[in-house]
């Protein structure tokens, strides 16, 4: 038999955010290398929080990303309460909450629509789509829209909010402001129907590899800022002990950090984690349409991301609602905090999966140490291994189908690659 | 360069976080009317679709940090016809300067597992170090309504209206109480570029200059009145050394404290 060598190229991934590329090689028919390209240059912020004030820290990392600023802002405030023994309750944590909800609404709202179900539909972009479906783009665009609208009106700006602050807020918003956005929210209840509606009806290709999922879990809520990081083989642990059963390493061909599970591998963050690991947290409404939807309460294909988006979206909304339909505005905007030397961490769940933060202070505030892992890299791994599972089941597909088609595999993480390559500090590697 | 009448339209991206490419599709109401007034020619975070220059508007985001950027800035400059440079990253360097204060190399070799691997320039630096550029709007991140108003202007050749006045006129417009005279919270609003509304001081803040310094600021008078106000040297430097390090007027002040603390 004459040796065949093709292989799959994208230099430059479309519909991400940041700069990947991909590069399968296929030689017999069979998978020989599969490299999933992240040049984004490093941006170092780990290094640079060095000596910055622990208060600073939900400004600046906000800008390791500008798809999820809520996420960064969200973790890096936990981790700090954590470190100087805060408590933020009540009122003020609803409000987390809420901007968090926004967040969800928005960042799932711009994938689904934007970025993910042209794939499915053959479209280059959402523009182009919109000709053909342009009331399904409108009613998208309305959604994502009232998601911003949510975090600028606890937030003060969709993009980087200026409001959230260690112990806090600088300012809470108003009872009958929030009161006057529940319309929108009522009407968002609807949409978030239909947008699971139109996307249970997309064609998912068959593929449904084995993971283990990991995701935060939270006794009394489908999960946000707080509870234990658990997984579908064991793990159950507190946010503290992280870095205890997670590692991360450098490999040549990404200026993003693979991570893993110490002695086990790969693992797969975000909604799909999220969903397996928590449907009995999710609203009755939300598990009502996800079964209609077609999902049961496991679900194995990541190709069913985008209906679990969808979901994930109604449930944000149905959140959001209640946080507001129970708001009094909080005597006053903020915990106070001392700083102290001490260290302290947090993980939140960012709308494609957890992110996690650590600092250590000196006594004045002062970081001395900084370490965040992105849900980037955390799946980073996983999408290399559904691209060496996937490519031997479609490989009949013409190559630029196969091309698209492996594209896709990688944007059902919504993987956000600005935020992976934020790094400083690298662990071993060997070839 | 036109095509079915429509002129072409690129994004393109260095080191940044994506948020100012972002505040394009976060024009909801206004996206689809853009699209359909331009040809988007490159846009990798919104499309798969690419159209070959030569463009009329160029969309810059992200600042200059690797030698292949370096390289390919030139590129996209001969390709365009006007060239605008989106936010804080690529017009003053953006929040990655920060490691201009710093040895990269030395922490690429002590801290990297395999510093061979990564490429990176001791310098994050803005795109009008590199090529000249046409125009530059402010902030981290830009204000979409300034971007819709940039694009427009270029489209329509004419000049952008922006105004190049303080956030502290803007906080007069919509009528905050200035949060340094009544609060005294030290604000960097006197000296920094308008264009966010004057979010922060109406959310009890100082303005932390996301959007960078203002024409003719100056920062000296600001610095003396802090130091009045109790502030001291190295909070100086962290006050002019964050968003728009790079910015001339911001380092050459943070510099100057970094001495004297
Ligand atoms: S200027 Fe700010 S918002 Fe814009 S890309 Fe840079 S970090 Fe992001
Ligand atoms: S830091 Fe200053 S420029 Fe930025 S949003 Fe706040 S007030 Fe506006």
């Amino acid at each position: 038999m004459k040796e065949k060598t093709k292989s799959i190229k994208v230099d430059y991934l479309a519909r991400v955010e940041g700069e990947g590329g991909l590069h399968v090689k296929i030689k017999d028919g069979e998978v020989t290398d599969v490299k999933f390209n992240i040049f984004e240059p490093p941006r170092f912020f780990e290094a640079f929080l060095r000596g910055r004030m622990y208060t600073e820290a939900p400004d600046i990392t906000a800008r390791i990303c500008g798809i999820c600023p809520i996420a960064y802002q969200m973790s890096s405030v936990h981790a700090m309460e954590n470190a100087l023994g805060a408590k933020v309750d009540g009122q003020l944590r609803a409000l987390r909450r809420l901007i968090y909800c926004g967040e969800w609404i928005e960042s799932h709202a711009l994938h689904v629509y934007m970025l993910h179900a042209p794939d499915f539909l053959g479209y280059e972009d959402a523009i182009l789509m919109a000709k053909d479906h342009p009331e399904v783009v409108k009613q998208g665009l309305e959604l994502k829209k009232i998601g911003n609208e949510l975090v600028t009106l606890v937030g003060g700006r969709e993009i980087h909010p200026i409001n959230v602050k260690v112990g806090g807020f600088y300012k809470t918003p108003d009872k009958k402001d929030l009161k006057k956005f529940a319309k929108k929210l009522t009407w968002a209840q609807g949409a978030a129907h239909d947008m699971i509606n139109f996307v249970s009806k997309l064609k998912f290709p068959d593929f449904a590899p084995k993971y283990e999922y990991v995701s935060l879990r939270h006794p009394d809520e489908y999960p946000f800022c707080e509870g234990r990081i658990v997984s579908n083989k064991g793990i159950d642990i507190a946010i503290e002990e992280y870095e205890q059963y997670f590692e991360e390493q450098h490999v040549r061909h990404s200026t993003s950090l693979h991570s893993s599970i110490k002695k086990r591998g790969a693992y797969s963050t975000g909604p799909m984690a999220r969903y397996n690991l928590n449907f009995d947290k999710l609203y009755p409404v939300a598990q009502e349409a996800a079964l209609k939807a077609g999902l049961k309460e496991k679900c194995d294909n990541p190709f069913k991301s985008i209906i679990v988006r969808s979901v994930e979206t109604l449930q944000a909304i149905e959140d959001a609602l209640k946080i507001i339909e129970n708001y009094e505005q909080p005597e006053k905007p903020s915990v106070e905090l001392t700083p102290k030397a001490s260290r302290g961490c947090g993980c939140s769940e960012a709308p494609r999966g957890s992110l996690y933060h650590r600092y250590s202070l000196d006594d004045q505030g002062l970081i001395l140490d900084a370490k965040i892992v992105p849900p980037t890299s955390q799946n980073q791994k996983i999408i290399e291994s559904d691209l060496w599972k996937f490519v031997p089941k479609f490989m009949k597909l013409s190559h630029d189908e196969l091309t698209w088609k492996c594209e896709q595999v990688i944007r059902n993480y919504d993987p956000c690659i600005s935020c992976s390559c934020h790094f400083l500090k690298l662990t071993v590697e060997r070839e | 360069m036109k095509q079915n009448g429509k002129a072409k339209l690129a994004v393109f991206k260095f080191a940044s976080c994506d948020g100012c490419q972002l505040s394009i599709l976060d024009c909801e109401d206004e996206l689809l009317a853009v699209a359909g007034a331009v040809e988007i020619a490159n846009f990798p975070e919104a499309s798969r679709a690419v159209v070959k220059g030569p463009y009329q508007v160029s969309l810059v985001e992200g600042s200059i940090t690797t030698p292949h950027d370096a390289e390919r800035i030139h590129k996209i400059r001969r390709a365009s016809k006007f060239l605008v440079t989106i936010g804080a990253c690529a017009t003053a360097g953006g929040i990655q300067a920060l490691r201009n204060y710093k040895d990269v190399k030395q922490f690429t070799s002590a801290v990297y597992a395999n510093p061979s691997y990564i490429s990176t320039l001791q310098n994050s630096t803005p795109i009008s170090d590199h090529v000249p550029v046409d125009y530059e709007l402010r902030g981290c991140p830009v204000n979409k309504y300034q971007l819709v108003e940039v694009l427009n202007a270029y489209l329509n050749r004419r000049k952008p209206n922006i105004s190049p006045h303080s956030v502290c006129m803007e906080c007069k417009m919509r009528g905050t109480t200035c949060v340094m005279v009544a609060q005294g919270i030290p604000c960097l609003g006197p000296i920094t570029h308008a264009g966010c509304g004057a979010i922060c001081p109406s959310y009890n803040r100082g303005c932390y200059s996301c959007f960078g310094p203002k024409e003719t600021c100056n920062t000296k008078a600001l610095a003396k009145r802090f130091k009045v106000m109790g502030l001291q040297g190295h909070e100086l430097v962290r006050l002019f050394r964050s968003f728009n390090a790079e910015a001339d007027e911001f380092k050459k002040e943070s510099v100057f404290h970094e001495r004297e603390d």
